[in-house]
C-alpha cells in the first residue's frame, strides 16, 4: 500500500483480572489481554501487523505472535523507561499509523509483578544499569541503602516538598481521592475499600518523612492491551473511536527515569514539563481543554508534580488544587477515575491509559459528565485522547 | 596461650559492595584507598558526573582523574524505613550531596552524625569512608564546621 498520513485512533482495550497471584504465565496474561483488546475492537488477531511493549516486559514478541496467530508482523519495538514512558507506547503506535506503515498496532504490558517478583523489595543486583531502562545511575544508589523505587523517588520528592512546604498529609489527600474512585470500581483491587486521611496518616512510613504505605502504588499481577489503528478504519469497527489527537515524549539532558539526581532542579520534573510543552504545541490545546487526566501515580508526589508541569496549576500549588476538590468526583479535573495505580492495580501505567479510553467512550464505572478530551501522562510521555 | 589480649574480630561489613563499571572504575579504585576523586575532560577541563567516556561539551574522549575536596552541602535527604535496606541493621539517612566543585555535581550517599530531624538543606558536610562487603569502601558524609 502507498504510504499516506493517517490519523490514529484507539479501537480496542483489553485486560485480565488484576490480582496478587495470577496463577499463570506472563505470556498467558499477555495473550489473554491482547485477545480481549482485539475482540473489543472487532479485529481478528491474525491482522495485527505492529507490536509494542516495554523493554522490561518478559514476554517475547514471537511467543505472543504464536499465541495469537499473527500472520505477518511489519513492525515490533519496545520502549525504554519503564512506567515513566508508558504513554510512549501510544506515541509509537500513533506514529506508525500516521506514517502508513502499520494498520493494526497491538500494545501490551503483562506481568506477575507480585507473585513472581516484586518491584517494591530491595534491589541488590545490577538491575537498573542495563541499557533500555533509562535508569543507569541506580548503581550509584545501591551501596547506600537506596534500593527500592520508593527510596529513589523520595530523594527527589523530598526536594519538591521542602521547596514548596508540601507535607505528607497533602500527599494523603490525593491517596484518599484515588481510593475513593477505586472503591466504586469492581475491577480495582481496592474495590469497596475507601480510606480516610486518618487511615493514610496512621499507615506506616515506607520512607520517612516522604512516603507512607498508602502513598505507594500496589504490586500487581495482570495484563493490559490496547489496539491502535487508523481513525478512518476505527469508525467502521465495533467501538466508538477514541482519537489520538497528539502524543509525544520528552527526555531532557541529564534526566533519568528514577535515579534522576543530576539535572539542575530536583524540585521539578523537566521530563514532564518537556512533554507538556511538546504536547500542547502539537495539539494546539491547553490545560483548560481537558475534562479529565490520567496521571502516572507509582507514588503520590509524582501526580502533584505532573499537575504542575502540565499547567493545571502553578508550581507548588498542586497541594492546594487537590485540597480544593478539583481532582475528585464533581471536580474541574477528575484525576485517575479508575483509582490509579494506587487503587486499581499497577500494570505499569497501561491500565490508566485504558481508563482514559473509557472516559472518552463514556463507559467508565466512574463516568464523568461531558468528556471530550482527556490527558494521559506517564511523566516522560503524554497523549491527548478525544472523541471523534 | 592466652587469648585475653586479642581484640575481638571486627564484625564483617554487610554493606553492599559498589557495582563497578569500566567507566567508573577509577572512582571505586580511589575509594578503596580512601581517596575521593572526580573525572574531568583532559581537553576542555570540565568536570562531569556520572562518569562517561565522552565530554558532552567538546566531545573529547580524553579524561583525567582529579582529587575532590570532599566538601559539600546537603541537598535532599530521607530515611528508608520499610523494607529495611539490604546490608543495614539500622536504617541509614540517604541523602543527595551537592559537592562544592559544581553547582549540580551531586552524589547519592549516606549522612552520619546527625539525627533525621536536625538535617537542614544546605548543611555543610565532609566525606569519610565506610567499608563494604568484599573489602571495598564507599564515600559517606558527616556534618562539618562551616
Amino acid at each position: 500500500m502507498a504510504r499516506t498520513f493517517k490519523d490514529a485512533a484507539i479501537a480496542g482495550i483489553g485486560a485480565t483480572e488484576f490480582s496478587k497471584a495470577s496463577g499463570r504465565s506472563e505470556l498467558q496474561l499477555a495473550a489473554e489481554c491482547s485477545k480481549a483488546a482485539l475482540d473489543d475492537a472487532g479485529i481478528h488477531p491474525s491482522e495485527v501487523d505492529g507490536m509494542i511493549t516495554f523493554t522490561i516486559d518478559n514476554s517475547d514478541e514471537i511467543g505472543l505472535c504464536r499465541c495469537l496467530g499473527v500472520k505477518d508482523l511489519a513492525y515490533t519495538g519496545r520502549i525504554p523507561g519503564g512506567g515513566a514512558a508508558a504513554v510512549a507506547t501510544i506515541y509509537h503506535a500513533m506514529a506508525l499509523v500516521n506514517a502508513g506503515v502499520c494498520n493494526t498496532v497491538l500494545i501490551w504490558r503483562a506481568m506477575n509483578e507480585r507473585s513472581q517478583y516484586r518491584f517494591g523489595q530491595p534491589h541488590t543486583q545490577n538491575i537498573g544499569p542495563q541499557a533500555g531502562n533509562g535508569t543507569g545511575s541506580l548503581l550509584w544508589c545501591m551501596p547506600f541503602g537506596a534500593q527500592t523505587p520508593a527510596t529513589w523517588e523520595s530523594l527527589t520528592a523530598q526536594r519538591y516538598m521542602q521547596q514548596y512546604g508540601v507535607t505528607n498529609e497533602d500527599l494523603g489527600r490525593l491517596a484518599v481521592v484515588q481510593r475513593d474512585y477505586a472503591a466504586t470500581n469492581p475491577a480495582a483491587w481496592f474495590y469497596q475499600k475507601p480510606i480516610t486521611l486518618e487511615d493514610h496518616q496512621s499507615s506506616k512510613w515506607i520512607v520517612e518523612p516522604i512516603l507512607r504505605l498508602l502513598d505507594c502504588c500496589q504490586e500487581s499481577d495482570g495484563g493490559v492491551a490496547i489496539v491502535v489503528t487508523s481513525l478512518e478504519r476505527a469508525r467502521d469497527l465495533k467501538q466508538k473511536p477514541v482519537r489520538i489527537v497528539g502524543a509525544c515524549q520528552s527526555i531532557p539532558y541529564n534526566v533519568e527515569v528514577i535515579s534522576n539526581y543530576y539535572h539542575a532542579d530536583l524540585s521539578m520534573m523537566p521530563e514532564a514539563e518537556g512533554t507538556a510543552k511538546r504536547l500542547w504545541a502539537q495539539t494546539g490545546m491547553k490545560p483548560s481543554d481537558m475534562q479529565a487526566a490520567m496521571i502516572y501515580d507509582a507514588f503520590t508526589p509524582q501526580v502533584l508534580k505532573q499537575l504542575e508541569a502540565f499547567g493545571f496549576c502553578k508550581r507548588g500549588e498542586a497541594k492546594d488544587f487537590i485540597k480544593g476538590g478539583h481532582i475528585g468526583r464533581g471536580g474541574s479535573l477528575p484525576v485517575n477515575t479508575h483509582g490509579g495505580l494506587i487503587g486499581e492495580a499497577y500494570i505499569h501505567g497501561m491500565n490508566s491509559v485504558a481508563e482514559g479510553v473509557r472516559q472518552i467512550r463514556g463507559t467508565s464505572v466512574n463516568q464523568i459528565g461531558s468528556v471530550h478530551n482527556v490527558l494521559v501522562s506517564s511523566g516522560m510521555a503524554g497523549a491527548v485522547l478525544a472523541k471523534d | 596461650m592466652s587469648t585475653e589480649n586479642t581484640p575481638p574480630a571486627a564484625p564483617k561489613p554487610t554493606r553492599l559492595a559498589p557495582i563497578v563499571t569500566l567507566d567508573a572504575k577509577f572512582f571505586w579504585d580511589a575509594a578503596d584507598k580512601g581517596e575521593f576523586v572526580g573525572e574531568q575532560c583532559a581537553d576542555c577541563g570540565k568536570l562531569r558526573f556520572p562518569p562517561r567516556p565522552m565530554c558532552p561539551y567538546c566531545h573529547s574522549v580524553k579524561r583525567e582523574v582529579v582529587p575532590l575536596s570532599g566538601r559539600g552541602t546537603v541537598y535532599s535527604w530521607i530515611l528508608p524505613r520499610h523494607p529495611m535496606p539490604f546490608g543495614f541493621k539500622e536504617a541509614p539517612i540517604v541523602a543527595t550531596i551537592e559537592l562544592e566543585e559544581g553547582e549540580h555535581y551531586r552524589l547519592v550517599s549516606n549522612l552520619y552524625g546527625v539525627a533525621l530531624e536536625d538535617v537542614k538543606a544546605g548543611m555543610p558536610v565532609e566525606v569519610f569512608f565506610e567499608p563494604t562487603m568484599g573489602n571495598h569502601q564507599v564515600p559517606v558524609f558527616r556534618p562539618r564546621a562551616k
